[in-house]
């Protein structure tokens, strides 16, 4: 027979037995075996063995969360240094279904338990709990009812991804009545592109919703910055996605999903050349760009304006990636840094060229 | 008009004394093979020919494309006559980087997974030009040396008796008016260097978008000049048997009515884009269709494309479904698509090409090493000292082909 | 408080899905900021009409994504 997955499981005042909000304050205590909802679990699912059970109380949790967890964290480690068969594979918390504070706990010490003591974790909440937002992205979340009517089907499904975690298989949200973690991931599919294209087609035409394999993204915005009122007074800074770098690539910039933006000087220059700069972006035929990299930058043009006092300045480093299958994440963060290092030398407005 | 297809099953490749097929086992005359192809283009300096066969312990780099063996036996009109096809076997051209843009096809380990090229015996062509050779003629070079070597090889089996003789049917088969009306928008690459796709002999970046035969697809009709990325660019092979055609071909006239392909362009001006956009909306509307599929080439730009065609589809009551790959950043948490339209409710995914894979060393490579950190999908520390690497999938070929030819995929986690 | 910014890019739809706020419409993808069909100093004029463009664009308030100009025609 083998060997059943020792498992905690993490629990509120309310649900441990102690008591209502009159017990919300108490500090996290361990208790062997298994209490309240552990109980349901032990019974439905043979493979867990629930070695113990973690009772903190809600307002407790929530007055110091971070202090808290690392409480129940060091609960755990003190555990296994005295126990030499205190192995936990797995921590299960909840169900908190939409209980905000409980929600909070629940999935704040599954971060924890799986950051730092390397123990597989999930929670199982209502979608609407304010923990989902917060916490959906590194834990591990079951669906669960809005309330405790849903309390069986929450617990069996959270034990069953809990065992699934612990095997290495691969948590099919859809498939798994878990809530995303809001990231893409590749898998093999059964039938080729071409031929779920057509059935999509076929389904799509005979008049039923189709079940897109990508829902269209969301991207983020920001509110337009006021105008400059002075050019003629300004520093203007000029930026660019196109892949325009010293020649030579001095900071090695990929030609796609570039992994850093770089900072280049452009004093002295007054245009730039083939000779001194080139593209290293892989996204577009870069003859011409190569030719004459002002296609690209403008310095040309920006020196002109500069000399003719239309603008104040021109700020004298350029900042360049290669947004060529660059991830929205990575350029969101290049243009937060550049932003930054733009205002700490006065630049008041910038130039973006993109390919 | 008809087109016939010999099918020549290839089971065993192996060089030798001459050049044909017999039993299923396909020989090569290698020398014969690199002069004919020399002599026909004075700028090839040096053709190395290497077998690399599934299971092998064998990474080719640098590939610029691949290509099916296929050539007319009876008839010159393309789409017609009969037309000689080798399966289970391409011809792979590789050699020094011209662009960014040159893939990896590994023929065992983890990487193998993610193209179906390892899974055919390749033909290697390791080409070396005449140095200086400006990019374009590079490019123009090897394209052209691919697809000679095809038709050198697929000649050799013209006059040996085929495993298999397929009638394609099309326009002739009879269709009840109650099977629903589904058209096809072929999207190709048309960008310049390394960006550009050749259809009926032209430069894609003109005269499209037009509507064609499906069988002149089949016919070596679309060829590939393009390399971006290795993942999603559109191999000649993957043209030669375009999985979206094949596929609507299937079932014309017992499913669906196959009503047409319009194969149009990506162009680099926005006006240009809407042109092609309108023009192949026009198109698929005067073929009366009440469902189209469109595949896309590239990625980023052509997003726009796809969605223009997408929403002046859907907003002239014909029903889409787009064939696209992501671009979801190494974790997979960043958006996929550089443009939207909310009309694009039916999206087929062939993968993640940012998601990063990690390929052992090989025995053997076939193609220049040290360019791997420069390709798309590389970085400058891919390369370890003991030949492994970490890559993107786009650095891969044919990893998230957006014609649906393989099965990758990407879904919430 | 951010910095205005003017993106001079060609495919505006990409600029526009993506979040910018002032945005330029350039010549075409391999050379937004000039054309090799013209001559250098038809090119540079070219390169100066779009730059002017964005300092107009960075000199006017907006209160929300505006695209500045028709798209140049370079022919």
């Amino acid at each position: 027979m083998p060997e059943k997955i020792q498992t905690i499981h993490y629990v509120n005042q309310f649900f441990g037995g102690l008591g209502g909000e009159d017990q919300a304050g108490v500090a996290p205590q361990w208790y062997d075996g298994p209490k309240g909802p552990g109980q349901l679990i032990a019974g439905m699912a043979p493979d867990i063995e629930i070695i113990g059970t973690i009772v903190a109380g809600d307002n407790y949790m929530a007055e110091n969360l971070d202090a808290a967890v690392a409480e129940i964290v060091g609960l755990i480690e003190a555990k296994r240094t005295v126990a030499a068969d205190f192995k936990p594979k797995l921590l299960l918390a909840g169900p908190a279904f939409n209980a905000g504070r409980y929600g909070m706990a629940c999935a704040a010490v599954c971060q924890a338990v799986q950051a730092r003591l390397g123990i597989h974790a999930a929670t199982a909440l209502h979608e609407e709990n304010p923990a989902v937002e917060i916490y959906r992205r590194p834990v591990t979340i079951v669906r669960a009812s809005s309330d405790v009517m849903g309390m069986r089907d929450a617990a069996t499904n959270m034990a069953r991804v809990g065992l699934k975690l612990v095997a290495g298989a691969a948590i099919v949200p859809t498939e798994d009545n878990t809530i995303s973690h809001g990231l893409r991931q590749n898998y093999f599919a059964d039938a080729p592109g071409a031929q779920r294209a057509i059935d999509m087609l076929l389904r799509k035409v005979s008049g039923a919703t189709p079940e897109t394999e990508y829902a269209m993204p969301v991207f983020g915005r920001v509110p337009p910055a006021p105008a400059v009122k002075n050019m003629a007074q300004a520093t203007l800074a000029l930026v660019t996605s196109g892949g325009i770098v010293p020649r030579g690539n001095p900071d090695r910039i990929e030609s796609a999903n570039a992994s850093k933006f770089g900072a280049y000087s452009l004093q002295g220059l007054d245009r730039l050349s083939g000779e001194t700069h080139q593209s290293v972006h892989g996204g577009y035929d870069p003859t011409y760009a190569n030719e004459d990299p002002n296609r690209v930058l403008p310095l040309d043009v920006m020196r002109d304006l500069e000399r003719e006092g239309r603008i104040g300045k021109l700020s004298e480093t350029y900042y360049a990636t290669v947004g060529n299958a660059t991830s929205v994440e990575r350029a969101q963060r290049y243009g937060q840094n550049i932003a930054a290092e733009l205002v700490n030398v006065g630049v008041q407005a910038v130039i973006l060229t993109s390919t | 008009m008809t087109l016939t297809l010999h099918k020549h099953i290839v089971n065993q490749v192996k060089l030798g004394e001459q050049t044909g097929i017999n039993q299923g086992c396909l020989s090569l005359d290698a020398a014969a093979l690199a002069r004919t192809l020399q002599e026909q283009d004075h700028r090839l300096a040096r053709i190395r020919v290497r077998l690399a066969l599934p299971g092998e312990a064998t990474r080719i780099l640098c590939v610029k494309d691949v290509v099916q063996p296929r050539a007319k036996a009876v008839g010159t009109e393309p789409g017609t006559g009969v037309l000689c096809v080798l399966e289970n076997v391409a011809i792979a051209t590789c050699g020094p980087i011209v662009g960014f843009q040159e893939g990896i096809i590994d023929m065992s380990g983890p990487g193998a997974a993610y193209t179906p090229f390892s899974r055919l015996p390749l033909i290697v062509l390791e080409i070396d030009v005449h140095e200086p050779l400006d990019p374009h003629a590079h490019e123009e070079a090897l394209r052209e040396a691919g697809t000679r070597a095809a038709k050198f090889v697929a000649q050799s089996c013209l006059d040996s008796v085929p495993d298999q003789t397929e009638e394609v049917l099309w326009d002739e088969v009879p269709c009840a008016p109650s099977l629903p009306r589904i058209g096809y928008v072929y999207i190709v690459l048309s960008q310049g260097l390394l960006h550009d796709t050749y259809v009926l002999g032209r430069n894609a970046q003109e005269g499209l978008p037009i509507s064609v035969d499906p069988r002149i697809v089949l016919d070596n009709g679309v060829l590939s000049g393009n390399c971006v990325s290795a993942c999603d660019k559109n191999t000649t092979f993957h043209h030669q048997n375009n999985p979206v055609i094949a596929e609507l071909l299937s079932g014309h006239g017992t499913r669906w009515n196959f009503t047409g392909v319009v194969i149009t362009n990506e162009p680099t001006r926005l006006a240009e884009k809407q042109l092609s956009a309108a023009a192949a909306v026009e198109k698929i509307i005067q073929m009366k269709s009440s469902g189209v599929i469109i595949s896309k080439e590239g990625f980023g730009n052509p997003d726009a494309d796809l969605m223009m065609i997408v929403r002046d589809l859907e907003q002239a009551g014909i029903k889409t479904v787009a064939i696209t790959d992501e671009f979801a950043g190494s974790d997979g948490a960043s958006q996929s698509l550089a443009d939207t339209t909310p009309e694009a409710d039916a999206l087929v995914s062939t993968g993640n090409a940012n998601e990063r894979v990690e390929l052992p060393a090989m025995a053997t490579t076939i193609g220049p090493l040290p360019d791997v950190s420069r390709l798309a999908g590389g970085y400058p520390h891919s390369l370890r000292d003991d030949g492994s690497m970490e890559v993107e999938l786009q650095a891969i070929i044919g990893a998230t082909n957006q014609l649906g030819y393989s099965h990758l995929s990407c879904r919430e986690a | 408080m951010g910095l205005p910014t003017a993106h001079i890019c060609s495919i505006v739809p990409i600029s526009k899905t993506v979040g910018a706020n002032r945005i330029i419409p350039s010549i075409a993808i391999p050379h937004p900021l000039g054309d090799p069909d013209k001559s250098p100093d038809e090119e540079k004029a070219i390169r100066r009409r779009l730059v002017e463009q964005a300092l107009a664009a960075l000199g006017t308030d907006i209160s929300d994504q505006h695209v500045f100009d028709e798209p140049i025609s370079s022919d």
